[in-house]
């Protein structure tokens, strides 16, 4: 058998499934944005019309458009950097030689990455409950009123963001926790001799070594996080007053409960170029920093 | 600071954060054998007084829990073989075969990694209700029977696989199959473990595309049902719970087999850059 012919025959079943059930609704995804499909197109395909970009133009002057909008940049804006953070600390404290049994630690700070989202959504409704919840039943401990955390429009994108830290903050602390692993020891210990205190050490050797892993991490967070969807299904169906409708809710909502598939399909192409933005935003914005960094002082 | 205090501090801070990140699960558990109406009270209980299996047996009883449970493991376990039969092939070839466009290709593979999977999933549905494959299990499996990230991940490890080796096995006359089968499958043992594994768990905890596909509750998956669960029985916390126990303990117990695995595949998949 010649070579050539081999390398295809092993890339057939993978490329047909990508291209089949992926790269082609992708395609037909922008396609079926600039039409009208809707239950009489799904009922007979001939109702179907062309209306180039009316679906996007519709959405852009919808307010529950730009609010799931702004409900979902509230969570990536505040939910990433406290995610991360967490991660980072975590990663921080597993990685000092004063720690002690490590394995046992790292499991269970990992333990809620492998749960599944519905079912720890579930735990956490009642963890919030108004009345017969440990949280509240804690703040009262503290002398703190009770807060209606899932049923108060303010709170409860806050607790979904609590949620989503706790969910999810292991899986980046196990990549810093290796980033870390891989600074040479050499470097502290230098900057020890000079006398460099622990914050100094931090400022001057971690953070910087550890800048590309921060910058992976971010943009893969961050794309994570803008597609917000289990959480508020489960915890608050978009509620109260549609304050954690975020915009695959919305696209969801759209396109499976009101069968406009045209419009969802807009909806999701409206995301795709959100998302495409923002990672290129933060590829320039470190690559400047990078610039300005890297000059002599 | 002091080392000794040092050390307290740090100690302390990685048992407080461990209590926060195990006690929602083991308080799932604890609840989850109280009779119902038990944690419904002040001070919210932490251990049942009255142990009971009654909400186990309610769910599988009644509330259909036992064939989400069976449809989870088919629909995981299915989507596991093929897309680990698939991902291997190409990401071998990706790594080892020569042919022309190779590089171009796989680029362009990795590139589709920006596009979330959201936006083919509208189209994807109309696909599949034309072939007749909306509510079914094949409609939850199908899309899943391959990935890029699988393929990344095999490429990536296949590449360490010596040329000469499978030189040696072309001059002696071996068929590609063959090669494939018995020298390249052997030594791709430690990345197909943690690739059944991540690929286990990220089908058994698949959410949306699931809740799209499945129309009709006989083919529910665990968190299917459980999302629709707690919607009728949003005031049954101690049913709940119960019910999350049997979503979460299986994906947790085999992660806790094998973690070593999930946390290299982890790592080996994240370090794209």
């Amino acid at each position: 058998m010649n070579a050539q012919r081999a390398a295809w025959l092993f890339l057939t079943p993978a490329l047909l499934v990508l291209g089949v059930f992926f790269l082609l609704p992708v395609i037909a995804a922008l396609v079926l944005s600039l039409t009208d499909y809707d239950l009489y197109a799904l009922a007979d395909i001939r109702n179907l019309r062309f209306v180039a970009l009316q679906n996007y133009w519709a959405l852009l002057q919808r307010p529950l458009f730009w609010s799931a909008l702004g409900h979902t940049v509230y969570f990536v804006a505040v939910g990433v950097p406290l995610s991360m953070g967490a991660s980072l600390g975590a990663a921080l404290l597993l990685n000092s030689p004063l720690a002690r049994c490590k394995p046992f630690f790292r499991t269970a700070l990992f333990a809620p990455v492998v749960t599944t989202v519905v079912a720890t959504a579930v735990i956490w409704r009642y963890l919030f409950n108004t009345k017969y919840g440990w949280m509240n039943y804690a703040l009262d401990g503290l002398g703190i009123h009770p807060v209606d955390w899932l049923g108060d429009p303010h709170w409860a994108m806050p607790t979904i963001i609590l949620f989503a830290v706790w969910k999810n903050f292991g899986y980046n602390m196990i990549i810093f926790l290796a980033g870390l692993q891989a600074i040479p020891i050499d470097l502290y210990e230098a900057a020890r001799i000079d006398g460099a205190s622990a914050w100094r050490q931090f400022r001057h050797i971690t953070w910087p070594m550890l800048g590309p892993t921060m910058l992976m991490v971010g943009i893969l967070t961050v794309s994570g996080y803008f597609q917000l969807f289990a959480e508020p299904y489960v915890m608050t169906e978009g509620g109260p007053l549609q304050s954690t409708t975020s915009v695959l809710y919305l696209m969801y909502d759209e396109g499976f409960k009101w069968w406009n598939l045209g419009s969802a399909s807009a909806v999701a192409f409206l995301l795709f170029i959100i998302m495409f933005a923002v990672t290129v935003l933060m590829l320039k914005l470190s690559r400047h920093r990078q610039h300005v960094d890297g000059e002599p002082a | 600071m002091n080392p000794r205090l040092a050390k307290a501090l740090i100690n302390g801070l990685l048992l407080g954060g461990t209590l926060v990140a195990l006690f929602p699960l083991l308080w799932m558990l604890s609840v989850s054998f109280m009779p119902a109406g038990g944690a419904s009270a002040l001070p919210p209980p932490l251990l049942p007084a009255h142990p009971t299996m009654e909400n186990y047996r309610v769910l599988f009883a009644h509330a259909g829990m036992g064939s989400y449970l069976f449809n989870s493991l088919l629909v995981s376990s299915a989507i596991t073989v093929f897309s680990l039969a698939f991902n291997l092939m190409a990401g071998y070839a990706f790594a080892k075969l020569r042919f022309a466009g190779r590089e171009r290709l796989f680029q362009a593979l990795v590139g589709a990694l920006v596009i979330p999977a959201q936006v083919a999933m509208l189209p994807l549905f109309l696909l599949l209700k034309y072939i007749g494959l909306v509510n079914s299990y094949a409609g939850v499996i199908v899309p899943g029977m391959a990935t890029v990230f699988g393929i990344f991940l095999v490429r990536q490890y296949a590449r360490g696989i010596p040329d000469e080796l499978l030189e040696a096995a072309r001059i002696d006359g071996a068929g590609e199959w063959r090669i494939f089968g018995q020298i390249v499958l052997p030594l791709l043992k430690p990345i197909m473990v943690t690739l059944a594994i991540f690929t286990f768990l990220a089908a058994w905890n698949d959410f949306m595309w699931p809740l799209i596909v499945l129309t009709g509750q006989e083919h529910y998956t665990l968190p299917i049902g459980l999302a629709s669960l707690a919607r009728e029985h949003a005031q049954d916390s101690e049913l709940m719970m119960a019910g999350s126990v049997i979503t979460v303990l299986p994906v947790l117990l085999l992660f806790l087999a094998m973690q070593r695995y999930y946390l290299e595949g982890l790592l080996l998949g994240s370090v794209k850059g």
